[in-house]
């Protein structure tokens, strides 16, 4: 059970800054994900809440003390490597115990809290194995019992599911967030996969080259992005942005004029998501189809607009049979569904 | 799996292996043959006759005071040597996986030693601890100490295990660098958010975690030991004094060559042939086992 802050947090590896000045508060009980493209700084973070990298300047708050200058080991944290770390010349039983031995917990205490672990995980089978007689999914558990043995005040996920395959990456997911429910322990979960980040976070934290994009539950992410890159990175297929240039009440994308409910004056992105756009003989954006993609719940069609370079993608619910292949259809929106960023800053208008 | 290759006939497989085979036996089953066979003979003292004696050269060196108590010598010197060399390198090497600036030049310096042939760094350490003009000992008679390795025999001992083990610790440390590095980081990071303080980490991770580099290590030593330290015992010690530093291969050359006991000279070569065979067979053994995890 533990809150953290963080307050200004910086960072650099030489003349390399990674993390360039960061501030979050993460209530008790806090599932948090933070996602974001390699090298933006998230597992770096990660890393310093754990004392496993030093920070440059800043402080690291957990449960109102300040931990900066404590040992790894004096923190109460727990942290999922993601290649699971496991010792690999000791058993299952002897893996998720060892923590616990350090700290010279008496070896009856050891025994029921690494049996109660195992039970929760479904590794009571397995604890007299050694790591490379596991699969995967089972390596993965043995390094979240190892976590939940210790009772840490923190759990630490750096990128934990990103070395099992796609199903099993989807089960896991489920299983970490329901056992978090269950334990209700304070966690910080890196990953690079926004899918995992929007099924598991209470709050999302959207990073990009050493800066917070956005920091919000996850619809408010996908809902509201703060950012063009939050508006980028969240959602797949992605956002379709598009140049334009506002006056008024009046957007200016290529040849079209698209109404908007915000009053601003100069050059915008416009962002639409695919799902948000349909096919409409009285819709204002003109556009050839390029090519088609069926995914099975959806289609997607990729298209070039009218005397424009720019491409957009437009996601229609169920399979379209009839063949639009470099025909000319038009595409209407839901008002309130666009997103304007302005060129400057890239932020958020409307 | 590799992959097995068939070959159609006979010619293209011998013809293959011919080299290897050539090799081995002019310089393995020819001289060993030879051993076996002379082991089994009394030359007369001049060389021109010998006499069928079975296993009388043997028997011989059973009973030899010299010849045991050269076994003691042998066991004492490799195993010092082994551990010492074996010791330091590990030591180093921890030191080396720790460093980031310089690592460079901290290794290369470390390896050095390696590239020294073991008769010229048998004749430099004789020089350092020469009781006439050596540096070291005449620090030592500063200090009070009156160091004279062509006296004493334990000065001596301690002398050849210094250079042996000089030349050694390189081979060591490359060896438990690799094994060092070899560990992910990530595990030593979990056993330290384990609250695992530095040596408990080496205790129950690190250590376990390089033993079969260790033990590879191990027998590698020891067969350096036994065999490969003749250039240095030649150059500091010629075995002396009074054969305090006679390991058997030392014996097999003091007595076949400057003995002229060519039967009883054989006769160790073959004894020395028989314990390397068994260090080879455990070597081998282990390390099928044990060196995947």
């Amino acid at each position: 059970m533990a809150k953290i802050n963080l307050n200004n947090i910086k960072k650099s590896f030489g003349k390399n800054t990674v993390i360039q000045d960061l501030s979050v508060d993460i209530n008790d009980g806090e599932l948090i994900v933070i996602v974001g493209p390699s090298g933006c700084g998230k597992s770096t973070l990660l890393r310093m809440i754990a004392g496993l990298e030093e920070v440059n300047s800043g402080d690291i708050i957990i449960n109102n003390k300040n931990v900066n200058n404590l040992e790894p080991m004096e923190r109460n944290i727990a942290m999922v490597f993601q290649n699971y770390a496991l010792y690999p010349h000791m058993t299952v039983f002897e893996n998720m115990s060892y923590g616990l031995k350090i700290q010279k917990t008496p070896k009856d205490e050891i025994n029921s809290r690494v049996k109660e672990a195992a039970e929760i995980l479904e590794l009571s089978e397995l604890l007299e194995r050694k790591p490379n007689q596991l699969s995967g999914g089972q390596r993965q558990r043995v390094a979240m019992g190892r976590a939940i043995v210790r009772k840490p005040d923190v759990f630490l996920f750096d990128e934990p599911l990103s070395n099992l395959d796609a199903k099993l990456r989807v089960q896991m997911r489920l299983e970490i967030k329901k056992l978090q429910r269950k334990l209700n322990v304070t966690s910080l979960y890196v990953t690079h996969d926004q899918v995992e980040a929007m099924t598991l976070a209470d709050k999302m934290i959207v990073m990009n080259e050493g800066n917070v994009e956005h920091i919000g539950t996850p619809l408010d992410v996908y809902q509201q992005p703060k950012s063009l890159f939050t508006a980028q990175f969240i959602g797949s297929p992605a956002m379709n942005i598009l140049k334009g240039t506002a006056d008024g009440n009046e957007i200016k994308i290529g040849d079209f004029k698209i109404k908007s409910e915000n009053s601003y004056s100069g050059e915008v992105n416009f962002g639409i998501r695919p799902e948000h756009l349909s096919i409409d003989d009285n819709g204002p954006i003109k556009a050839t189809v390029e090519f088609i993609e069926l995914i099975g719940s959806n289609t997607l069609i990729h298209c070039r607009i009218k005397n424009s370079n720019e491409v957009i993608v437009v996601s229609i619910p169920g399979i379209i049979q009839e063949n639009l292949s470099r025909k000319e259809i038009k595409l209407n929106f839901d008002q309130s569904k666009i997103h304007l960023f302005n060129t400057k800053d890239n932020s958020r208008i409307n | 799996m590799e992959k097995k290759v068939f070959f159609r006939g006979w010619f293209l497989p011998i013809l293959l292996i011919l080299p290897q085979l050539i090799i081995s036996i002019i310089f393995f089953f020819y001289p060993a043959g030879q051993a076996i066979s002379n082991s089994l003979y009394l030359p007369d003292p001049f060389g021109l006759s010998s006499e069928f004696v079975g296993l009388e050269n043997f028997i011989f060196l059973f009973n030899d005071s010299y010849y045991l108590s050269s076994f003691v010598t042998t066991i004492f010197f490799s195993t010092s040597v082994s551990v010492l060399s074996m010791g330091l390198g590990l030591y180093f090497a921890l030191l080396a996986d720790r460093i980031f600036k310089g690592a460079g030049v901290y290794k290369t310096l470390l390896i050095w030693p390696y590239a020294v042939a073991p008769a010229v760094a048998g004749v430099l350490w004789m020089f350092l601890f020469s009781s006439r003009i050596g540096l070291v000992s005449w620090y030592l008679g500063l200090l009070g100490y009156d160091w004279n390795h062509a006296l004493n025999s334990n000065e001596a001992m301690g002398l050849v295990v210094l250079a042996s083990t000089w030349g050694r610790i390189s081979y060591n440390f490359l060896f438990f660098l690799a094994g060092l590095q070899a560990i992910p980081k990530s595990i030593i990071e979990a056993a330290a958010i384990d609250g695992a303080s530095f040596w408990k980490r080496f205790r129950t991770i690190v250590f376990p975690l390089l033993s079969p580099i260790t033990f590879f290590l191990l027998v590698v030593n020891i067969v350096y030991a036994f065999f490969e330290t003749f250039g240095v015992i030649h150059t500091i010690t010629s075995g002396g004094p009074e054969q305090a530093t006679t390991t058997l291969v030392y014996k097999v050359y003091s007595d076949g060559f400057v003995g002229q006991d060519l039967g009883s000279s054989a006769a160790q070569s073959v004894i020395l042939l028989v314990v390397v065979g068994l260090l080879t067979v455990i070597q081998f053994k282990y390390i099928e086992r044990k060196v995947h995890y």
